[in-house]
């Protein structure tokens, strides 16, 4: 049962740090994941961390005008912003 | 590493015995996931399961061989863009690793987890997502079967029906009438019935200005309701009449053969009609026992496990999903969120709460785009409910180059969702 249960553990673990944090799955809908999609919406993956935490605390307090990120960075606290930015940040 | 309580008290349950089952991982071989249905849902929870965890075997069930995409097929049937550019392979996505089984699902045993095939094979799960988008309740409407959709296109299911509506408005003398049927709420892509109407008279308005287009709705009020109308009052002015439920705009049953629509005021004789029928979750939902009385499928906010049989997840239109509508996007991030959830439940971990986005852009014309845009989270009710303060439309009052750009952002979006699903 303790092996078990160890296992269990590390599966959890592997399989949590793995995941995007909340709200980041849903970015690539208008933010190409890959960089075979042209688009004028930047890709994410590997941009700085500060700059994505300055672009999403702009829009939301309307510093920076936006077409839909004005309207949906309303949606997001400052942790979860942070969380969202280290993770795609930390992306290739 | 950092435990949070929540994960260190799932762990808990699970070291108390019979309670929580072991994670599919300790059971020796990687778990199985079977999902049924390839569109903007399925497809894009296939590959973001084997991309949260490779070890789980994922099998992808869709007869069709070529994925045809709904959103900018309005364009389609107003003459603006071909059907081939809505149309993808399931190629690349079974490169990915994922195992295709090219027919359809008939049934599914939530209790022996095993989900029936139309060849007669079966496929066992450890847990099955079931992302069928809809159908068409046909005769909820009384004259609107499916023969008479051969003479009244829907076309709310992207294809042979989106082509079959084109070829009637190209056939049209100039000075015919189009009617188009929107129907009550719920159903799929909530502005879409007002975009069709917006390209539709774009195609009259620049090759048979002489005709008239009606949109008799079953509603009072639409998505984008606002934007929509001050559009059409700037674009199409006298050709584009718009008859809301309080008017007398429900229509009450159709005859096919004359192609006419009948309401409580009167009947259209129409030389194009659109019939948007009602609609539900596509049927393998109800075979699965996860559909309700409304048609629709309950959820878990958190996991979009079914409140009505364990360890089936339902995602995309078919799911009962609060505030979020009924969305190419929606589905999308529905999908990477329950497979997130689905690999985290195998491992034997517990979801954490997650947070989605829906962005939305309808066409008023090829050139002027409009946006809705809302951000959701579990609600203490276990409903997807709408983050105060965020999400809204596009603005009131812009100036053509914003409308523009929001038409082009509105292609890319196109482009980057169906590279993500399908590229």
């Amino acid at each position: 049962m303790a092996a078990a249960i160890g296992l269990a553990s590390i599966a959890a673990a592997a399989a949590a740090s793995a995941q995007p944090p909340a709200g980041a799955a849903s970015c690539s809908g208008c933010h190409p994941a890959s960089t075979r999609v042209t688009s004028p919406v930047p890709r994410l993956a590997g941009l700085d961390r500060a700059a994505i935490v300055t672009a999403m605390q702009d829009f939301r307090s309307g510093k920076r005008a936006g077409t839909v990120m004005d309207r949906i960075a309303k949606g997001f606290t400052d942790d979860e912003i942070q969380a969202i930015a280290a993770w795609y940040a930390a992306q290739k | 590493m950092k435990i949070s309580r929540r994960r260190f008290l799932g762990l808990g349950l699970a070291a108390s015995g019979a309670l929580v089952p072991l994670p599919a991982f300790a059971q020796g071989a990687g778990p199985r996931v079977v999902v049924v249905g390839g569109g903007f849902a399925g497809a894009s929870c296939a590959r973001a399961l084997r991309q949260a965890d490779p070890r789980i075997a994922v099998t992808l069930v869709e007869p069709s061989p070529t994925f045809t995409a709904c959103p900018f097929s309005n364009a389609v049937i107003a003459g603006l863009r071909e059907l081939s550019a809505q149309q993808f392979t399931y190629d690349r996505v079974a490169a990915g690793g994922i195992a295709r089984a090219r027919t359809s699902a008939t049934a599914v045993d939530a209790q022996a987890r095993s989900v029936t095939l139309a060849d007669g094979a079966h496929l066992s799960y450890d847990r099955l997502v079931l992302a069928p988008g809809i159908d068409i309740r046909w005769g909820a409407l009384p004259g609107y079967d499916e023969p008479a959709s051969a003479q009244m296109p829907h076309a709310w299911r992207a294809g042979e029906q989106t082509l079959l509506l084109r070829r009637q408005l190209e056939a049209m003398d100039d000075g015919g009438l189009v009617v188009i049927s929107a129907p009550a709420n719920p159903f799929r892509c909530p502005p879409g019935p007002y975009e069709r109407a917006s390209l539709i008279a774009h195609y009259l308005k620049t090759k048979k200005p002489k005709s008239k287009l009606i949109v008799l709705d079953a509603k009072d009020t639409f998505s984008k309701q606002r934007l929509f109308q001050s559009a059409w009052a700037e674009l199409y002015p006298g050709l584009l009449e718009w008859v809301p439920l309080s008017k007398g705009g429900a229509v009450t049953s159709v005859e096919a053969a004359t192609r006419t629509l009948v309401t409580d005021f009167g009947r259209h004789a129409a030389h194009v009609a659109n019939v948007i029928p009602p609609q539900k979750a596509g049927r393998i939902a109800d075979a699965a026992g996860v559909a309700d009385r409304t048609g629709w499928c309950p959820i878990d906010p958190v996991t979009f496990e079914s409140k009505l049989q364990p360890r089936i997840h339902v995602i995309g239109d078919a799911a009962i999903a609060g505030a979020m509508p009924k969305s190419a996007f929606a589905a999308n991030a529905q999908a990477k969120t329950c497979a997130a959830a689905v690999a985290t439940l195998l491992a034997g971990g517990t979801p954490s709460a997650p947070k989605l986005i829906n962005t939305c852009y309808s066409l008023v014309a090829p050139d002027y785009g409009i946006s809705v845009a809302g951000v959701y989270q579990p609600s203490p009710s276990g409903q997807l409910a709408d983050v105060p303060g965020a999400g809204g439309v596009s603005p009131a009052e812009a100036p053509r180059a914003t409308r523009a750009a929001e038409a082009v952002l509105a292609e890319a979006w196109f482009r980057t969702i169906t590279g993500e699903v399908f590229g």
